[in-house]
């Protein structure tokens, strides 16, 4: 990794500016402290850190010459979108550059009859949808965030959102990425057919979460929009029960477009923000969305609310009206906000489980939130097992981050136990560093340093994110034996 | 079919072995598709004998099987369950293995509708080049952690590694399915094919002969109802047997010796000007040709449109078979190819010359 340099050698910090600046237009280049300020942290607030210097560049070439220019000083290059992130992805290095794509948000081409649109990765995501409307298109993914997050930082995280069991994610959804990598190779992947020759390196560089190239230019794949979406809502008084009623309508062969649930809390707090109609003494409740054809979707809301009857839903509804549509689903998108006002800070975790082991993961999350004595709400893309539990402190009561951490880790950790991942669609980042050192081996690590040296041999691009060194693991690993074992010593490791 | 075996560590000690000596390995499946790549020599790594489904349990839609599994038992287990591998993964031959099918990356007349290979795969199991066993991506729908080994490995043809075990999402049948024939012109049925796919319409398949253009709907049955009487054709009785043929090269199109080119291009592309005879699949986006035109000329004339071409059979395979790469991109794809496998083992030249 990088050494730093930006107090032992604040004279070569000098001369990287003299540099830029002569290659970047006025104002793209900031180095003043209070203008950096703004670019210290990613959508988890909780990691904080001052870039050396922040370019904002809006070419290809002069991405290329920061790049070139990091690397002759081995400078650090951490890219950034809109910075909405939930793992600490784009949290700066204070070593390094920031490279913020946020010019780069121009939309180039649509295809309306290949449904393809070529754009920038600077582009909102809804911003997409928004512009091929008019040809009956979208972009599918629709990461919570949808209405600020850009489509270079969906690619970098592979993000999700509540459509992906039925439609996919980000690398679903593209076909073609152009990047430069950190020796100033402009390489395209994927193609303009629905596949390339050679490795696929567009499934390879979405999710990697900026260390592997800097994304200059994304295709993505557009669908037609459904012609109906129908949206049930249900309740229960048991989260077992609403467990099984996953399973039950998926097992019926429905594949719903969304399928939600969220428990008591969450839905208190939902309903107080947004007064969305939720029962507010249920236990959890579903929402269940249908898309398609007319016809089609009119079948599946009876066959759906038969299995919700038969699964013990104590009430279910079927939204009368789009209005009544985006109400429903208004709650659920405010969903993380709304805890928010229950408690100074919350922090978002991002396991994901097999469903079957549900029941007892909300359990066992329950007796370690009681143990840590921190309130945690459960929002869960159920449809395909992504768990999002919200632990709820006060980052001004000193101690409470560390055990809020400690609670996180612990809950993902149980994931991994049950045969799930640590990460479901907000990425590794800063974050979720030590608990990839529980879900992979150490042969498994040095296999992706392998991987991430054949892109970016000197380690320049967001050092320290995404895939622990062993020495960062052998140390975490040290801090977390009890009695001279792991804290799952049975567990296959994976 | 049954029978269930674990070889893993049979195919890690030949692994090693192969490591010590230098010798390089051919790693074969149940050898449906070795006709499809270069040909290439080594010593024979057979990992068929590494079979037998690890898990399945519908209501999660996710199945995980040993890559030596033959995919004719995947697919029977999934049909008892009602479920199916919607990317419709071409056998072409009776010993056809889940390993071999995601090594070759390929997908049948669903793909452009319902995904690809690499679409379902959630993890994998493999032997990198050091002889170790590794997992990446797992069981779960959606899984961030770590870059994506797994899906690297499909299409990679076994140059990257030895796959030993394959984690895929399945999807449920749909409970109706009715294919629909047109008599179309290739311009006309190219561009009705795109009009279709811009609508909301439970499409599953798109193929066009050269007269006749047929498509395949599918869903609930008053949908594929609904969805005939806005695109209108006639019915066309023996559908399953008519996909299956297309599925498996057994249409008669398929059939002399004239080498068989795979041409992927954006799907709404006219008609291209090659000499030879056509068979368009995937709603325009993949286009078979039997043609004996030069290899430059069919790449050109696809590259020019933003697709690419695979000398898919026939021809001599010991040229280049895959569509040549930008310099730079090949030169990415040999340093990742020194990252998984650095003692070059695992099917040299399979894919590419010096990869």
């Amino acid at each position: 990794m990088s050494t730093p340099i930006i107090d032992a050698r604040p004279h070569e910090r000098r001369e990287l500016i003299a540099v830029l600046q002569r290659m970047l237009p006025a104002g793209a280049l900031l180095s003043e402290q209070e203008d950096l300020r703004p670019y210290e942290c990613d959508g988890l607030s909780a990691y904080r850190e001052l870039p050396m210097l922040v370019a904002l560049p809006d070419t290809v070439e002069q991405v290329r010459a920061i790049l070139a220019a990091c690397r002759e000083r081995g400078v650090p290059v951490v890219a950034r979108g809109a910075g909405t992130g939930l793992s600490g992805g784009a949290l700066p290095n204070p070593n390094g550059l920031l490279l913020s794509l946020a010019k780069f948000n121009r939309t180039l081409q649509i295809d309306e009859n290949n449904r393809t649109a070529r754009v920038q990765p600077g582009v909102r995501n809804l911003a997409i949808s928004q512009a091929v409307a008019p040809f009956g298109l979208y972009y599918a993914p629709d990461p919570s965030s949808q209405i600020a997050c850009t489509i270079g930082g969906n690619v970098a995280e592979n993000a999700g959102g509540i459509h992906c069991l039925k439609y996919g994610l980000t690398v679903h959804n593209i076909q073609s990425l152009q990047f430069l990598t950190m020796d100033g190779s402009l390489i395209t992947v994927g193609g303009s057919a629905l596949d390339a020759p050679g490795y696929d390196l567009l499934a390879f560089m979405t999710g990697s979460e900026g260390l592997l190239g800097v994304v200059v230019e994304i295709t993505v794949k557009l669908l037609a929009h459904p012609e109906r979406a129908q949206v049930v809502l249900a309740a229960f008084d048991d989260v077992e029960k609403a467990g099984n009623a996953v399973a039950a309508i998926i097992g019926a062969g429905i594949v719903p477009a969304g399928l939600e649930m969220m428990d008591n809390l969450a839905i208190r707090a939902a309903e107080q923000f947004v007064h969305a109609g939720y029962p507010v003494d249920a236990a959890a409740i579903l929402l269940c969305e249908l898309d398609g054809v007319n016809e089609e979707v009119s079948e599946q809301i009876l066959q759906v609310r038969e299995i919700l009857k038969q699964c013990g839903a104590t009430e279910s509804h079927t939204a009368r009206d789009e209005r009544e549509r985006t109400l429903f689903w208004a709650g659920r998108k405010a969903a993380f906000p709304a805890v928010g006002r229950l408690a100074p800070d919350y922090y978002c975790m991002d396991g994901t489980i097999p469903r079957k082991h549900l029941a007892q993961v909300l359990r066992r999350i329950g007796e370690m939130s009681a143990d840590a004595g921190l309130a945690v709400a459960n929002v869960f893309h159920a449809g395909d097992g992504n768990l999002h539990p919200l632990i709820l402190y006060d980052a001004s009561k000193p101690g409470d981050l560390g055990r809020v951490e400690e609670l996180g880790a612990r809950i993902l950790e149980l994931c991994v136990t049950v045969g799930g991942t640590i990460t479901g669609e907000h990425g590794v980042g800063i974050e979720k560093i030590n608990q990839m050192c529980v879900q992979f081996p150490a042969p498994a690590l040095a296999q992706l340093h392998a991987l991430k040296h054949a892109f970016d041999p000197d380690g320049l691009l967001n050092p320290g994110k995404a895939v622990p060194t062993l020495q960062r693991c052998a140390e975490y690993g040290a801090m977390h034996v009890h009695g001279g074992s792991l804290p799952f010593p049975d567990l296959e490791r994976f | 079919m049954n029978d269930a075996y674990d070889s893993s560590k049979e195919l890690q000690a030949q692994v090693h072995a192969a490591i010590h000596s230098g010798e390089p390995l051919q790693i074969s499946g149940g050898g449906s598709k070795s006709f499809y790549g270069r040909a290439t020599s080594g010593t024979c790594l057979a990992a068929h004998s590494h079979r037998g489904i690890v898990s399945y349990d519908a209501c999660e839609l996710v199945l995980t099987a040993r890559a030596g599994t033959p995919l004719k038992q995947v697919e029977a287990v999934l049909a008892e369950r009602n479920q199916m591998l919607a990317f419709e993964p071409p056998h072409l031959g009776e010993s056809a293995t889940l390993g071999g099918a995601i090594a070759t990356g390929l997908s049948g007349p669903r793909r452009p509708y319902a995904g690809a290979a690499r679409d379902f795969v959630l993890g994998v199991k493999l032997i990198n080049g050091h002889g170790e066993i590794l997992s990446f991506g797992g069981q779960v729908m959606k899984n961030v952690a770590g870059y994506d080994v797994a899906r690297l490995m499909v299409g990679a043809l076994g140059t990257l590694g030895v796959l030993l075990e394959i984690s895929l999402k399945v999807l449920p049948r749909p409970a109706t399915e009715l294919t629909l024939v047109q008599h179309r012109t290739p311009d006309e049925a190219i561009e009705v094919m795109n009009i279709w796919a811009r609508r909301s319409l439970p499409l599953s398949g798109c193929c066009y002969d050269g007269d006749r253009l047929y498509v395949r709907l599918c869903g609930a049955g008053s949908a594929v109802r609904a969805a005939h009487d806005k695109i209108g054709g006639e019915i066309l009785a023996n559908a399953h047997e008519f996909w299956q043929g297309l599925r498996e090269q057994r249409h008669a199109f398929f059939d002399g010796s004239l080498p068989l080119w795979r041409v992927a291009v954006p799907p709404a592309q006219p008609p291209l000007d090659l000499s030879g005879k056509w068979l368009i699949d995937w709603g325009g986006a993949q286009r078979w040709l039997k043609s004996n035109a030069d290899a430059a000329t069919i790449r050109r004339a696809a590259a020019e449109c933003g697709g690419h071409v695979t000398l898919f059979r026939g021809g001599d395979r010991g040229e280049e078979i895959f569509h040549p790469l930008a310099p730079e991109l090949f030169s990415l794809h040999r340093r990742i190819k020194n990252a998984m496998d650095p003692k070059h083992i695992f099917n040299p030249g399979r894919m590419y010359p010096n990869l």
